[in-house]
């Protein structure tokens, strides 16, 4: 192992590798200073750059050239120098300029998580409750595009995309012969299969796994449940094609869907395979692991949009109090 | 009547042909450069020189060419960049039509410095004409020993091809262009590795544009220190600026950096005034993405020195009352003229321009766009000026690529300096779509800078 050089992001000093990003220093330490990132993904080469959120400020550049870098740099994509100084929530401009790019993303975004199946676990509606504004000053007309469907499982609402291009990259680095990419330039830039052919392919599924929006739906479950309706569950299968590890998730009794088991920062861990996404929704097909743990502030845990916080008058009434933990104790229950 | 190093011979009847361009003393910058000089002694000769970039940044060449990361038994490439696609910028085209020999000497000399094999020149999709000139100019070097296998006996061998572009504004970013020659969609790269450690099929490149290219073979002819004579402080040498809107003689002109601008605007030898006698209003000194300046600004600083056409002279001031000399695209605009009008058109531009892979360029310059065209179309609300600054200010700098602040800086600029016009549009929504705001008090002079 190389020698560990020194950075320090907000304030907070750690040791990482030569050669690692701002953002993955940041996502060592953990906790509130790891900048959002709607387009890197550690599993893809060549992810990243452009989606802006994860912009930060170098305050200074490294121990041999203290200078600071003149302009906000996206932490997914520079890496880091021995003595470096990084600001991010510390830093007002930096959260000014995320504002903006989230503003930016969400004028051309349908706003329709009502019936968006990602909802819950949108990486777009975290960032917009985060750093978004309450009302668009936009005041034009939305783009929009015809719905496609990518393949006979999956269904791409190009209106929502972000242009990430994170499928693109799983097109091009985890399936052969890729067939979809970018049409056009500009914001009339789309998402598309080769002349809409359609995308055959084992892994072409994990593209909905990796989408930060509700772009890529699986139609396998488009409209089935709220994803905060049902239970994640960690299981395994004897697979020939990839793991088969993944996140069954259940309502009442039935497998709604299958989708790759994700880490904190909703990044997929191991890819799987078609056949385990889509054929397999059957308890009989699986060794069950487990619950799996899901983070506090998930709407997934709560089982509700809300916390599970007992209204006021609930906390002055005894008998309610009673009843409202043997609901929430039930309701929790796989 | 100023010294001219680039278009010395282009009233010559046929300089186009090898004949009369090697005649006029072409290609003797090749013959000295590989026959007397070793390639560190021509980086030198272009340090010396102090050129710097032409395609709109300024970066000094010398300086770009030793930065050339030499891994041994690693091909290095030279790119010319001849994208060139700047509203209001059309000096290539013109070198590139009327002296191609001058690009294709600069190429071999360049090459030779940097120790490359094969050099590629990047030509702009809708420059067909200029394609098929410069493919003749090549075979016609080739078939006299210039090009191709041991050049002049010296064992140097150099392949020189031409590639056309797809038309893209995008790809005169030099990252893009890359991509673009390498066969992929043109989007720009993101920075670091810069192309001269991984650039063209990940070896080290140099990017330069034609005019830099072309301006070393004068270089080499007279000397580094010579050429760096001619000039002011660190703007040395000539450089080609394309002039063109209301003037009584749009074209390109070789100056020498250092003229006035208003002898520039003014002065037979150049634009020859303002066409139909009309005054001046607003200019755009360096091609559409600088920064636009009202009469006063442009013809003196606000310290009421006279601005001179050089790199610094006309930066002076900064953004709030400069602007930059760029590619050198000098559009003037008399009294009729509408800024509102002209913001826009520029911002339509950059949002049909923008390649869509980071979001505050791909959203905000359509958002732009969108709001000027109710402005100048009389739907426009007071508050839309102010988000059109906090919009320009969302993008400026925190895109991969300089697009996205070459889209925010007209627009930002233009509102900073004639924010009336703009008011304007909005109080008087009937009159704007009929007439022009007109002159108004922007020719005035500048008050004295309040001393701090």
């Amino acid at each position: 192992m190389a020698d560990k050089i020194k950075v320090i992001i907000d304030g907070i000093p750690t040791e990482v590798a030569p050669g690692t990003s701002i953002l993955n220093a940041a996502r060592q330490i953990g906790g509130d200073i790891v900048p959002p990132a709607m387009c890197y993904y550690s599993k893809l080469e060549g992810s990243g750059g452009k989606c802006r959120t994860c912009l930060v400020k170098v305050s200074k550049g490294s121990e041999k050239d203290p200078r600071p870098m003149p302009k906000l740099v996206a932490s997914c994509r520079t890496n880091v120098m021995d003595g470096m100084e990084v600001q991010n929530i510390t830093s007002p401009e930096v959260q000014e300029a995320r504002k903006g790019v989230v503003e930016m993303l969400l004028i051309n975004h349908p706003l329709d998580c009502p019936i968006c199946d990602q909802a819950g676990e949108c990486h777009l509606q975290d960032l917009g409750y985060k750093h978004g504004a309450e009302a668009t000053r936009y005041e034009f007309d939305r783009r929009t595009f015809e719905r496609i469907d990518i393949g006979d499982k999956i269904q791409l609402h190009m209106n929502r995309c972000i242009l990430c291009y994170r499928c693109v990259y799983v097109a091009d680095q985890i399936t052969e012969n890729r067939v979809h990419g970018i049409l056009g330039r500009g914001d009339h830039a789309e998402i598309s299969t080769y002349i809409e052919k359609a995308i055959d392919n084992d892994f072409s599924g994990n593209m909905i796994d990796v989408c930060p929006v509700g772009a890529l739906t699986d139609k396998t479950f488009r409209f089935k449940s709220r994803v905060w309706f049902t239970k994640p569950v960690e299981a395994h299968r004897d697979c020939p094609t990839c793991s088969g590890k993944v996140t069954l998730w259940y309502k009442g009794e039935e497998v709604l869907r299958v989708t790759a088991r994700k880490d904190q920062f909703g990044e997929v861990e191991e890819f799987i395979c078609n056949t385990c996404r889509y054929d397999k929704k059957d308890t009989k097909d699986w060794v069950i692991e487990g619950p799996r743990k899901v983070s506090r502030q998930s709407v997934i845990n709560s089982n509700h949009y809300e916390q599970m916080q007992p209204l006021p008058v609930v906390k002055k009434n005894l008998a309610l109090q009673a009843a409202n933990k043997e609901e929430f104790e039930r309701t929790t229950k796989l | 009547m100023g010294r001219k190093l680039l278009l010395e011979h282009i009233n010559v009847p046929g300089i186009n042909t090898f004949e009369v361009y090697r005649e006029k003393g072409g290609y003797k910058a090749v013959e000295k450069a590989i026959k007397t000089m070793s390639t560190d002694d021509v980086i030198e000769e272009v340090k010396k020189s102090g050129l710097r970039g032409r395609g709109g940044a300024g970066f000094p060449t010398g300086m770009k060419w030793s930065f050339l990361a030499k891994p041994e038994g690693v091909p290095r490439y030279l790119v010319c960049n001849a994208d060139e696609s700047e509203p209001g910028t059309f000096k290539d085209r013109y070198l590139m039509t009327h002296i191609p020999h001058a690009l294709i000497e600069g190429m071999i000399v360049a090459s030779y410095a940097l120790g490359a094999n094969t050099s590629y020149i990047y030509v702009r999709g809708e420059m067909m004409p200029q394609i098929r000139i410069l493919e003749k100019a090549i075979a016609e070097a080739k078939a006299a020993g210039f090009l191709g296998e041991n050049i002049l006996g010296s064992g140097y061998h150099l392949e020189l091809y031409v590639q056309p572009g797809g038309g893209a504004y995008i790809c005169g970013e030099e990252t893009a262009l890359l991509e673009s020659l390498e066969g992929k969609r043109g989007n720009p790269r993101i920075k670091p590795p810069f192309p001269a450690i991984a650039g063209l099929y990940g070896c080290p490149t140099v990017v330069n544009n034609v005019e830099s290219i072309a301006t070393t073979v004068p270089i080499i002819n007279i000397g580094g220190e010579e050429y760096a004579k001619i000039g002011v402080g660190r703007s040395t040498g000539t450089k080609l600026i394309s002039a063109s809107g209301n003037i009584n003689k749009p074209g390109v002109y070789e100056i020498e950096l250092g003229v006035t601008v208003e002898d520039f605007i003014y002065s037979d030898e150049y634009c020859g005034g303002i066409a139909n006698g009309k005054k001046l209003k607003a200019v755009v000194a360096g091609g559409s993405s600088v920064p636009i300046l009202p009469a006063n600004l442009i013809l003196n600083t606000i310290n009421g020195e006279k601005r001179l056409m050089t790199y610094e002279s006309l930066s002076d001031g900064g953004f709030a009352t400069g602007t930059m000399l760029g590619s050198g695209g000098f559009v003037v605009f008399d009294e009729d003229q509408c800024i509102v009008r002209n913001t826009w058109n520029f911002s339509r531009f950059y949002h049909h321009e923008s390649c869509g892979q980071c979001s505050p360029c791909r959203e905000g310059t359509g958002w732009m766009e969108k709001v000027l065209h109710r402005l100048e179309y009389g739907h426009g609300k007071m508050s839309d000026i102010d988000l059109l600054v906090d919009v320009s200010k969302k993008i400026e700098g925190n895109t991969i690529c300089p697009l996205g602040d070459a889209a925010a800086w007209p627009v930002a600029s233009a509102i900073r300096h004639f924010r009336d016009e703009f008011e304007w549009h909005v109080t008087h929504p009937e009159l704007a779509v009929k007439q022009n705001y007109g002159l108004a008090h922007y020719a005035d002079p500048l008050p004295a800078p309040v001393e701090a």
